[in-house]
């Protein structure tokens, strides 16, 4: 790559609290960085943060630009994205990742908007690679249907921006030694940013029900589900496995699970040690919500459904049969778990 | 007096048909002919709610959606759902935007349209699901704006207080019209169309306008407008066992459970 510009990562921190997703593409960030041989930066907005900004640190960013100000604390729309801007077109760093949060996925758009650059969308790994024999990065998107995926590149205009979705990559390997380099960067906030909106109320509650993103099992439906009326069995077996519950679009639809817990594209992303389909045909919008888990078994009639792909083991069945089965099978292993 | 009020819609594959969506991996390039369609979910949540508001306030709400005139199917079920005109932009230039590209043609389309008090987006498709467009747009607008909105109170005509998701919690904000809120499911239930509605959608005016029409600069949309490109597909490898078991159901089961025994997953 010619490019000179830094690899950046977006620090996202809210009441205080810096989200995984930040460590996550610090990691992705570091090889990025390594293999194009220049330096990973991340950036940081909010009030009183500069703990967080040595928890970058620690993870990988050798740099932390620092924006601090009483009316940061909060996410703010417009203040956030035109400071944020403003500290790209500074820097100029080549490379901007932002985590496909809830804020994330609102404040990446505004900010590649005012650039007028590409931001690629919740992508699902990315590297330097070669297009028409012309170093790229390459940023590896979820396709249509079948286990297909797109090499996004973005040419010509800078910074190349991408969001990732939480999950999808390991944390950074965190080490209190690492030195970095704290960059406090006064931020111009003005009284107009908060003219025509104004963030007045935050508020983070504790997720009801087996947390899905720390599960190290999860059971998720499909609907073929149907056949068995709804997802009592599901919880059955997530029970025996001392799993979570999850479902895919049309299990949601079904109103079968909440879109809290929708695997997928535009659902969550687990990565659990067993990964359990059932009765879901494998569209590649539901499997990238799963492909970092360690085993996946799948069961669905279709001997033909892509699903098959995307597992370790295999049961070709009618849900209605294989299902209770599984069920007597698994309880031989594993004593119901107590609450 | 009342709200102007323009509603983003899309028309998409219908989710229950992805399964049967090709790729052409030569050219990058999706095949989807013969996939029903229909309009994205999340756009009728948008349109009920610009519906509730004029029906609070009076006024006038457009819809606008960019792609082929040949199928109509999200346009007509906007009108009979009770939007009062719909526009559609098509134009070879505007094919294979990006997010922005595809931000800039509905820009373009807004200036010849005139000002508007509010602007709904469902907050992603179901398709390319980038939620990208309407913070984009609204951007391009220099207008304030909310993705995730699950609840809008006006505090007077002007003035919003919206309630918008996270992960577990929310957050509230306040804001000034004119503004955009790309809204989820959780905002409203939408009302389907009714008989009258649907008889009167021949009737209503339907705006059909290309790249010239809307003074839209090649360089801004469609492909050529675009930063980020797929430059190819390719079959994802993923590394798994692909083990099918073999037997009666109760042999497939035992033997499934002792795989996952050896794989150390249970």
């Amino acid at each position: 790559m010619s490019d000179s510009g830094e690899i950046w990562v977006i620090g996202e921190q809210r009441l205080g609290r810096l989200e995984e997703v930040s460590l996550e593409l610090l990691s992705k960030g570091t090889a990025l960085s390594q293999r194009i041989g220049v330096a990973l930066s991340a950036v940081l907005l909010g009030d009183e943060v500069e703990k967080i900004a040595r928890e970058l640190v620690f993870h990988g960013a050798e740099k932390v630009y620092l924006l601090e100000d009483a009316r940061l604390r909060y996410y703010q729309s417009e203040a956030y994205a035109r400071l944020l801007a403003g500290v790209i077109e500074e820097h100029e760093p080549q490379v901007v990742l932002i985590g496909a949060t809830e804020i994330g996925k609102e404040l990446a758009p505004k900010v590649a908007a005012k650039l007028k650059t590409g931001l690629t969308a919740h992508c699902i790994d990315l590297y330097v690679g070669e297009v028409d024999d012309a170093p790229h990065i390459i940023y590896v998107v979820p396709g249509w249907g079948g286990n297909l995926v797109m090499h996004i590149i973005c040419p010509q205009k800078r910074p190349q921006m991408a969001t990732v979705k939480p999950g999808v990559f390991s944390k950074a390997v965190k080490d209190e030694n690492r030195k970095g380099k704290i960059i406090r960067v006064k931020p111009d906030v003005r009284d107009e940013d908060f003219r025509r909106i104004e963030t007045v109320e935050v508020v983070e509650e504790s997720p009801k029900g087996k947390s899905l993103e720390l599960a190290d099992v999860v059971v998720c439906g499909g609907w073929g589900m149907n056949a068995l009326g709804g997802f009592s069995k599901i919880q059955e077996l997530a029970d025996i496995l001392g799993g979570a519950v999850a479902g895919t679009r049309p299990a949601m639809d079904k109103g079968w699970v909440k879109e809290a817990r929708m695997i997928g594209q535009s659902g969550k992303t687990v990565s659990p040690g067993l990964f359990v389909s059932l009765g879901a045909s494998g569209a590649m919008h539901y499997t990238t919500g799963f492909m970092g888990s360690k085993v996946v078994l799948a069961v669905d009639q279709n001997p033909q459904a892509p699903i098959f792909q995307m597992a370790d083991i295999g049961v070709v069945g009618d849900l209605c049969e294989v299902l209770p089965c599984l069920i007597e099978e698994l309880k031989k292993y594993r004593m119901p778990r107590k609450s | 007096m009342g709200l102007e009020i323009l509603v983003c819609i899309k028309q998409v594959p219908h989710p229950d048909h992805f399964s049967e969506i090709q790729v052409d991996a030569g050219k990058g390039r999706v095949i989807g002919e013969g996939i029903p369609v229909i309009m994205n979910p999340l756009d009728r949540h948008a349109l009920e709610e610009a519906l509730r508001n004029k029906e609070r306030f009076s006024g006038r709400i457009t819809v606008i959606r960019m792609g082929r005139p040949r199928v109509q199917k999200a346009v007509e079920e906007a009108l009979a759902m009770g939007a009062d005109r719909a526009v559609l932009l098509y134009d070879t230039a505007f094919a294979r935007p990006d997010t922005l590209a595809t931000a800039f043609t509905l820009f373009y389309a807004i200036q010849r349209l005139g000002k508007f008090d509010l602007i709904y987006c469902g907050n992603e498709t179901v398709d390319s699901g980038t939620a990208q467009v309407g913070p984009m747009l609204a951007e391009l607008l220099d207008i304030p704006q909310v993705s995730s909105v699950q609840e809008v109170s006006f505090i007077d005509e002007k003035s919003l207080e919206v309630r918008r998701a996270l992960e577990h919690g929310y957050i509230k904000v306040r804001l000034k019209l004119p503004a955009l809120l790309s809204v989820t499911r959780d905002i409203n239930t939408p009302r389907l169309p009714t008989v009258q509605g649907i008889m009167e959608v021949a009737q209503k005016e339907l705006i059909i306008w290309n790249a010239k029409d809307i003074q839209a600069p090649p360089e801004s949309v469609g492909l050529k407008g675009s930063s980020i490109y797929a430059a190819s597909v390719h079959e994802y490898k993923t590394g798994r066992c692909r083990e099918i078991m073999q037997g009666s159901t109760e042999e497939k089961v035992r033997r499934a459970v002792a795989r996952l025994k050896e794989l150390g997953a249970i």
